[in-house]
């Protein structure tokens, strides 16, 4: 960490956007995946003309409403934070960042509110027609919306698209193409929508069955079970497919955060995947850690394969990306972070001197100094970086969590096929260890949500954009007890909200679809 | 003008207009704080919530759009004003979220803090968001304690290039008359505004009286704070900026030079003054006139406009230091890049779909105007 910036201060603002970002994203998926699946029973009645569907779609999108509300209330923290707390990552990359923001909140945000309206307030005011393309812009206001956010993400993983121009100090777009069409933000956009659809699903069929157990509603219930289930399995699949290919970016683009998610340490050819694994505390904090195991069970070669789709392939450990030396897939060898250090703090200098030899109108001294600083300019992130070690994520956090991700995602995959297959053979009703699975088990949806959020985020640290920026360069110039003072009033202010819209669910699903529906309880 | 220029002027525009936009759609948190003035019994309560209800979406959605716009057009004033003025933007982000989830909340069972703490919430929101808001515009007038030094990113110890130098962080600017005064005038404004919408909005005749009586107070008010700050803003020493070497100095009656400078904003402001003057007037002296939002909604966007445009344009700081005068922030040294400024100039060739859209979707739900009858209804999932 520089010494002028306080590192507490930094921790703190990190704190505050992890806090704010992990509470929007309990409400953001579960708006993704039951928009779609209300639409889908709303273009059920729309084509048969049966009430039950319209009924059916109305009780689920009470529950959306509900959630909706307060996703919107924390997702505007989230835009304005990136000025509030990351000022100068405002600054040096808002040429590009900042576009995808606007283009959300014209293209997709204001589609979202406009229909959204009608979507609550129109059933008798407009035809059935406008009623149901009002439902489906909505769903897809709230999925572009997700893009153009992931388009930004993505970037800070994957940086392209742009150039630096020393005379403004910062990062402006040249290609905005390739900033919108990334591999990196595709898989990024599908897995992560599609983890919103898996949330919707399990949210709707763990409901269902609790309904089931309780013996009430059960011709809702089943049929609700049967759209979310098939609608889940969909998901589940195609999630493990841009998961995979999510995986396969990372080991290309972060390849210290795909060894941190494996704690791989001393990399090699042919590396196995860790399909279970417990560390060792006290290992894991050296970074020449050579047995960071109590216990691990190993698949062979696998982690080669994912991460280069070649079995006998090298996948560089954390001492290796520290060291350097080993041969990179482009043939070059790689530098260690000692030397890209180095670099970097002469691409600084060379910036310095370029920028004061044009104050001083000498040309030719510009010029040399830009020279150097273009030459350097792919490490100038490293130059703000002091210890070598603070280029290692948090291993841990980051290795447990991807196998919390990746366990959910397997057992989703289970439920759902399982789910599918009674409902179809018309067993589920009488499955009450299925019913009683789906109930306990639908907060997985958001825990696997947020696990791979976690993933992403602490295992791209310490950079707020790769290689080009760390956090700690990031910050507001704002004292820690200010941004403490935030970050608990935000904490207060979001927790009392949750458990307001925690106890209205509660209150609306004990109520019940019976108040919609004519049913025999 | 070079492209690059004509970009940057378009885009001070656009940010402009979005500014504009939302001072007009503040009726939404003007109504808000009328709730209990205008409505004297539940039904009357609810049949105001569900008037702004179904509102108060497009103006949450103006501020993140004005926000994104602003980020992505102007990052350096979103780095130096939003990081520096942390206090007062965190203030103003904590009213919006708290009316996010007031009007969904507020009715239904098990909302654990009771329909009152929502209303009030609601009530916050009405009077800090005009508030908060108009100061923080008002200092686009007087001026900001910060410093930008872009070398500051090569100095390994400190890199911040932006430094808020008090440590109120934005609060000063509600102590400062001018701005608070400016904030006093958008809060009135957005309860004239609210009025009017509601005698538009709601069948109700004991409301629609209530209303009308209500404006002539609002007006009032609004018309001595709001002329005060116009007086003043003319007539006031302005930040101007030497087109040949970019340097800032003070230049005295520069807002009204602006004005004659662009005579055309000079008449868009007396046109939007007379459009709000004609929509109180005439709503007051009539019992049957209903469409004085129409005339005061335009007329604010008209008389708002063109005083962010004289912010900005015609070689004038828009965000300016009074800590270092060559620090502040001008269209053009914090501006994107070109390439940038001209990507999102096609994205917003889109905005009039946007528009026509809203247009319709509005008109859809307008057509039937809230009543006691359309509130009770729970086909119509009302708040």
């Amino acid at each position: 960490m520089l010494d002028g910036i306080n590192e507490s201060l930094v921790d703190w603002s990190r704190g505050q956007f992890a806090l704010t970002a992990l509470y929007h994203w309990i409400f953001v998926p579960l708006t993704l995946g039951l928009g779609v699946i209300q639409a889908i029973m709303e273009t059920i009645y729309y084509k048969t003309g049966n009430e039950f569907w319209k009924k059916t779609a109305k009780f689920w999108m009470k529950l959306f409403g509900i959630n909706f509300a307060i996703g919107v209330a924390t997702g505007i923290i989230l835009e304005f934070e990136f000025g509030t707390n990351w000022s100068n990552y405002s600054w040096f990359v808002g040429d590009i960042f900042g576009a995808p923001l606007a283009i959300e909140a014209i293209l997709a945000f204001f589609m979202e509110s406009t229909f959204i309206a009608i979507m609550f307030f129109g059933w008798e005011k407009v035809s059935k027609r406008f009623h149901l393309a009002a439902t489906w812009l909505t769903i897809v206001g709230a999925t572009l919306s997700a893009y153009w956010i992931l388009v930004a993400n993505a970037w800070m993983q994957y940086p392209v698209g742009m150039e630096f121009n020393p005379d403004t100090v910062r990062n402006e777009m040249s290609d905005f193409f390739a900033l919108i069409s990334s591999p990196v933000v595709i898989y990024k956009f599908i897995h992560t929508v599609l983890s919103g659809w898996v949330t919707g699903a399990m949210f709707v069929i763990g409901i269902s069955s609790w309904y089931l157990l309780k013996h009430r509603a059960s011709e809702f219930s089943l049929k609700s079970i049967k759209v979310a289930s098939i609608f889940g399995l969909i998901a589940t699949v195609l999630s493990l497919w841009s998961g995979d290919g999510s995986a396969y970016e990372v080991a290309q683009k972060q390849p210290m955060k795909l060894a941190a998610m494996e704690a791989l340490y001393e990399g090699g050819e042919g590396v196995g995947l860790v399909g279970f694994g417990i560390l060792k505390p006290d290992e894991v904090k050296d970074m020449t850690a050579k047995n960071p195991f109590y216990y691990k069970f190993e698949i062979p070669q696998l982690l080669s394969l994912l991460a280069n789709r070649q079995m006998d392939t090298y996948v560089p450990g954390v001492r290796n990306l520290l060291d350097g030396g080993y041969l990179q897939r482009d043939g070059n060898i790689a530098l260690s972070a000692e030397e890209k250090i180095e670099k970097g703090k002469i691409a600084i200098q060379a910036l310095a001197d370029y920028r004061q030899a044009k104050k001083d109108n000498n040309p030719e001294l510009a010029q040399t100094a830009l020279n150097i600083f273009t030459y350097n300019y792919p490490y100038f992130g490293y130059g703000y970086i002091k210890d070598p070690a603070e280029l290692v994520p948090n291993v841990p956090m980051v290795f447990y969590f991807f196998r919390i991700m990746v366990y959910c995602g397997c057992f989703f995959l289970a439920f759902f096929a399982i789910s599918v297959l009674l409902s179809f053979i018309k067993k589920y009703e009488a499955a009450r260890w299925l019913q009683w699975i789906a109930l306990l088990s639908f907060p997985l949806a958001y825990i696997a949500g947020h696990a791979g959020w976690i993933v992403a985020e602490t295992g791209r640290q310490p950079w707020a954009i790769q290689d080009i920026l760390p956090v700690g360069v990031s910050v507001s110039r704002l004292t820690t007890s200010d941004v403490k003072t935030t970050f608990f009033m935000f904490l207060i202010v979001f927790t009392v909200l949750l458990i307001a819209e925690i106890g209205i669910m509660v209150k609306v699903i004990k109520k019940g679809p019976e108040t919609v529906i004519d049913e025999s309880i | 003008m070079d492209t690059y220029a004509l970009l940057q002027h378009y885009w001070w525009f656009v940010v402009s207009l979005l500014a504009s936009l939302l001072v007009f759609l503040l009726f939404v948190q003007g109504g808000q704080t009328l709730l209990f003035t205008i409505g004297k019994d539940k039904i009357q309560q609810k049949m105001l919530m569900n008037s702004t209800g179904r509102k108060w979406e497009f103006t949450f959605t103006t501020l993140v759009t004005f926000g994104g716009a602003f980020f992505a057009s102007f990052p350096l004033f979103y780095s130096t004003s939003f990081g520096g003025a942390y206090w007062l933007w965190m203030l103003i982000l904590v009213c919006f979220i708290i009316q996010a989830v007031s009007y969904e909340y507020q009715s239904k069972k098990g909302n654990f803090i009771g329909k009152r703490a929502y209303q009030v919430f609601l009530i916050i929101n009405g009077v800090m968001a005009p508030i908060l808001l108009g100061s923080a515009v008002g200092m686009f007038f007087t001026g900001a304690d910060f410093i930008v030094n872009k070398d500051h990113f090569m100095d390994l110890s400190m890199p911040i290039i932006s430094t808020w130098t008090n440590p109120w962080h934005g609060l000063e600017c509600v102590f400062h008359f001018w701005n608070i005064c400016l904030g006093i005038a958008i809060f009135f404004l957005a309860r004239v505004q609210a009025l009017l919408y509601f005698i538009n909005n709601i069948n109700d005749t004991e409301m629609t009286i209530r209303c009308r009586k209500q404006l002539i107070i609002e007006m009032v008010l609004f018309l001595i704070f709001f002329l005060v700050y116009l007086v003043h803003w003319v007539f006031s020493e302005g930040f101007a900026v030497n087109p040949e070497t970019g340097a800032v100095y003070m230049e005295p009656y520069k807002y009204l030079h602006n004005l004659i400078d662009m005579p055309y904003l000079l008449i868009i402001m007396v046109i939007g003054i007379i459009g709000v003057v004609y929509a109180m007037f005439r709503t007051i002296f009539s019992k049957t006139w209903r469409k004085g939002i129409w005339f005061s909604g335009f007329g604010t966007v008209f008389t708002v406009l063109p005083i962010l445009l004289c912010a900005g344009w015609n070689n004038t700081a828009f965000y300016p230091s009074l800590e270092n005068l060559q620090s502040s922030l001008t269209i053009q040294n914090s501006s994107s890049s070109e390439f940038t400024l001209k990507v999102m100039a096609y994205v917003t060739i889109l905005v009039p779909i946007v528009l026509i859209y809203i247009f319709f979707a509005w008109r859809a739900l307008d057509r039937h105007k809230i009543s006691e009858e359309d509130v009770e209804n729970e086909n119509n999932q009302a708040y």
